[in-house]
């Protein structure tokens, strides 16, 4: 049974080595601050005992005060598994670090959210439009667009 | 070699040609051309049918039968349908290599069956350098193929054409080879008498021999499992994408009229052409003629296709050093012991077949691989 | 192998757009492939030829009227896209489904995997050359999974058989036998299948070794389904992650280590196996009682978000949804399976020629509407 970590789990270790990384902590997702994404990223896929190396998938929320990217993540041979959250709070041009460097598969998904919700991925090495042709107007996933 | 006489001696009302018909006159090769423009037509539509047909049921689905009885009208259907097609060309197409492709193509296989016998003395040349003409001239349509590719602008037909100028130049070895092989049991290029010599269907004396040649044929007529030339699911139908209406049935024609040329020579060389008892001597031709491409749309229903670098490797280690040794043999077989039944060949010869054709399959490897990019 | 070609002649490499519209995309996929003579160098995917929007349309409708748009995503296998959404909304709302429509679930998505993996083989010994034959084998026996699901849901392609807390209605009474025939059948019809093309030489000689992902990569890249099982990686969300009643069953995870295109095949006929054997137990175990959990008509789950995956049959599916307590979702993402295991394709063909491309291609599985969305 692939069981969801609680936030606790990991909470005392992500508070130690990354002191006020952690904005919040939910039933079974962490929040934490969008410049130390990168270093709690690596942190949790390479430490012993955490082996986050699975990603399961990246996606973004538009909630109207601030843009929440969710990450998920696996780990297969301890079987378990965290959500991560990053927020952004400016609705013109988010960003947040692309964590193509650590997951190859954070590649498309990344673009996509680009695409359809207009969050820059910093650091993502290839990051052009990927469903919408490239001189769409805007972002179409935002809550404020409207045809 | 002694003629039996049911070959020659066939009552007249049953013959095409009298038996007393003088060669050379000029209604004889009027005569002919019509037969052989007719019998390639006519021809070409039975065969279709019979792929179609057969391919259809091999694939437990019903296959054409709704024009006419059984479908047997729908070779015509197609050619009207094609024939009434607008002719499309590429604006950057090289016009003058476009439109003479399909010509250049088609004329050589008509040609071939100048020389291929319906029955004794039945042909419309009995040249007596038969074969070494139809290996002559088969090789042309390989311009017409590539001119197709190439005056297409388009870069999938230029692959295919590639692809199609590389396979067949590398196929013409193993089959001359094994035309060779046939050759020195019959110790006559002409068509006729390679026919006539057979009193053991070289089939029987030559297995290895034919097997070469069957797939040699079948890669030189780009018939699957060869037909990567044209791979409907790679290139979009290769060489001959960018060609609509006439040219396309011209090209279509001269693969089916390609396939029944080489049934045709395979059954004249191995099967001993129209040689057999009680019915009409070109009925047996066109019998035989007609198992003979059966097992070509069984082949090609049944296996996937080959890759080229397959394809190629193919011909060269497996298929070339089999049809040397087997030319090898043949030679040591006819020089040092002229004088014995052929049967004591059939049976030594099947049994080194079998052999060569296991050991060369264990030592042979298939292509090269993933390449260094 | 070093590249000869460099020292003798002096090449320059061209593109090659695989258009959208193309025999084997699989859909309209485009991909720019560059390529030196036929080896492929690099290859650039563009996606969004079948981008609907579907992500945005669902905020605009109810939780139940969102179930028809999930149909559309893989629209090859719908009943498993159903399956995922629904079990998402569940978890949001923490409604319990009652017992016989977990069974009919189970049901439903095995047969549903089962006709998955009949197109993915199907299609891609189609794309290897084999015109059509296995494919036709395939579909025969598909078009018997797919009159089950008709009786299920009276729909053949796009279901929408199941709802928020069951499935729409419960299964009629011939069903079962008919599963029960089915399931005899399909044992004989699949060892016929295997033992035609196990030991095919040109399948092998296509498919082993080639476009081979390493463990490493799949685990990297998140690629999931019978690709990374292919690989080597031993999960399967049905054992991992029981979902529905699947830890009730007993069945096994077929496994290889190579993780090239054959060992996807085997993969996935190992599968259907499996899934033959999960068919029957549920058959056996199936109780009575409703099928649908007694709810109202508009369902509104309380503030929150969930996320649940399920083992469709091209991988992990999930559904991530977001709801504030309305009678729509407020942000509802699917998990896209195709395209997450895309990401590797360049690895995979680099170095590979044009017909190898294809056939890669062809072994991932992919449905474009499960890309584009």
């Amino acid at each position: 049974m692939t069981a969801a970590l609680s936030a606790e789990k990991i909470i005392s270790q992500l508070n130690d080595k990354f002191p006020g990384a952690v904005e919040e902590a939910g039933a079974d997702s962490v929040l934490v601050k969008s410049d130390s994404l990168l270093a709690v990223a690596e942190h949790l896929k390479t430490a012993k005992g955490l082996k986050f190396d699975y990603l399961n998938y990246i996606t973004a929320v538009d909630y109207y005060q601030y843009f929440e990217v969710v990450y998920m993540l696996t780990s297969l041979e301890n079987n378990h598994s965290i959500t991560l959250k990053v927020r952004c709070n400016t609705r013109d041009n988010p960003t947040v670090p692309s964590i193509r460097g650590l997951w190859q598969g954070a590649d498309f998904q990344e673009r996509e959210i680009y695409d359809l919700m207009g969050i820059t991925f910093e650091g993502h090495p290839n990051l052009k439009r990927i469903f919408l042709w490239d001189g769409f107007p805007r972002h179409p996933l935002r809550k404020d667009w409207n045809q | 070699m002694v003629i039996p006489d049911f070959a020659l001696n066939v009552p007249l009302a049953m013959q095409v040609t009298p038996a007393d018909w003088p060669g050379g006159y000029w209604w004889h090769w009027l005569f002919f051309t019509i037969i052989i423009i007719a019998f390639v037509l006519i021809m070409v539509m039975g065969v279709i049918y019979i792929e179609r047909r057969g391919m259809g049921r091999m694939q437990s689905r019903l296959g054409p039968n709704r024009t006419g009885p059984f479908g047997l009208l729908q070779p015509v259907a197609d050619a009207i349908k094609v024939l009434l097609k607008e002719n499309i060309v590429p604006a950057t197409a090289d016009k003058v290599v476009h439109w003479l492709a399909p010509i250049i193509a088609f004329s050589p296989v008509l040609m071939i069956f100048a020389v291929i016998p319906f029955q004794n003395g039945a042909l419309l040349a009995d040249l007596n350098i038969g074969i070494l003409y139809i290996i002559a001239v088969s090789s042309v349509a390989t311009v017409g193929v590539f001119m197709a590719g190439w005056g297409s602008s388009n870069k999938y037909s230029l692959l295919g054409a590639m692809r199609n100028v590389a396979a067949i130049v590398s196929y013409e070895i193993p089959l001359a080879l094994t035309i060779v092989g046939v050759i020195i049991f019959s110790g006559s290029l002409s068509m006729n008498q390679i026919v006539v010599a057979q009193d053991i269907p070289y089939i029987l004396v030559q297995p290895l021999g034919f097997l070469l040649f069957f797939i040699a044929a079948s890669a030189e007529i780009n018939r699957s499992p060869f037909d990567l030339m044209e791979a409907d699911s790679e290139l979009t139908a290769g060489f001959h994408t960018e060609y609509s209406g006439m040219k396309f049935a011209m090209f279509y024609l001269v693969e089916y009229a390609e396939a029944i040329a080489m049934s045709a020579i395979i059954t004249t060389l191995f099967l001993s052409g129209w040689r057999g008892p009680w019915l009409p001597p070109w009925l047996w031709f066109l019998i035989k003629t007609i198992i003979v491409f059966f097992v070509m749309v069984w082949t090609r229903t049944t296996l996937p296709r080959v890759r080229i670098d397959q394809l190629m490797a193919l011909a060269w280690k497996f298929l070339f050093p089999l049809a040397l040794v087997n030319l090898f043999i043949a030679a040591i077989e006819v020089l040092v012991w002229p004088d014995i039944s052929q049967w004591i060949f059939v049976g030594a010869n099947i049994v080194i077949a079998a052999l060569l054709v296991i050991l060369g399959s264990k030592l042979f490897k298939i292509g090269w691989g993933r390449l260094e990019v | 192998m070093t590249t000869t070609r460099e020292l003798v002649l002096n090449t320059e490499p061209f593109l090659l757009n695989i258009g959208p519209v193309h025999p084997s995309t699989h859909g309209v996929y485009r991909m720019r492939a560059t390529l030196d003579g036929e080896v492929v160098i690099d290859i650039e995917p563009v996606f969004g030829y079948l981008h609907r929007g579907i992500e945005k349309l669902m905020e605009e409708r109810t939780y139940t009227g969102c179930i028809p748009l999930t149909d559309r995503l893989d629209y090859v296998s719908s009943m498993t896209n159903n399956m995922g959404y629904c079990m998402a909304v569940e978890k949001l709302a923490g409604i319990k489904v009652p017992e016989r429509a977990e069974y009919i679930r189970v049901i439903a998505a095995e047969l549903q995997r089962i006709a998955n993996h009949c197109l993915a083989v199907g299609a891609m010994l189609n794309d290897a050359g084999a015109l059509g034959t296995p494919f036709f084998y395939l579909w025969r026996e598909r078009e018997k999974i797919y009159d089950l699901l008709e009786m299920l849901c009276g729909q053949r392609l796009m279901h929408n058989y199941m709802r928020i807390g069951g499935v729409s209605q419960d299964m009629p009474e011939e069903f079962l036998p008919a599963l029960e025939k089915l399931i005899i059948q399909w044992r004989r019809f699949i060892e016929e299948f295997d033992f035609f093309l196990k030991q095919n030489e040109i399948l092998i000689a296509r498919a082993k070794g080639v476009g081979i992902l390493s463990k490493e990569l799949a685990i990297n890249c998140g690629i999931s389904g019978p690709v990374a099982r292919a690989s080597g990686i031993k999960r399967d969300l049905r054992k991992d992650d029981p979902y529905l009643i699947y830890d009730r069953f007993k069945f096994d995870i077929p496994t290889a280590e190579n993780g090239d295109c054959y060992d996807r095949y085997r993969v996935r006929i190992e599968e259907m196996r499996q899934s033959l054997r999960i068919l029957e137990q549920a058959r056996k175990q199936i109780p009575g009682g409703p099928a649908k959990a007694e709810l109202p008509h508009l369902v509104h789950p309380p503030a929150g978000e969930a996320y649940a995956h399920i083992e469709a049959p091209k991988g992990e599916l999930g559904f991530y949804i977001v709801s504030d307590n309305s009678i729509a979702p407020y942000r509802c993402h699917v998990r896209p399976t195709s395209l997450i295991n895309l990401t590797a394709l360049r690895e995979m063909v680099r170095g590979w020629k044009v017909a190898d491309l294809i056939i890669i291609f062809g072994s991932i599985d992919i449905t474009m509407g499960e890309v584009d969305r």
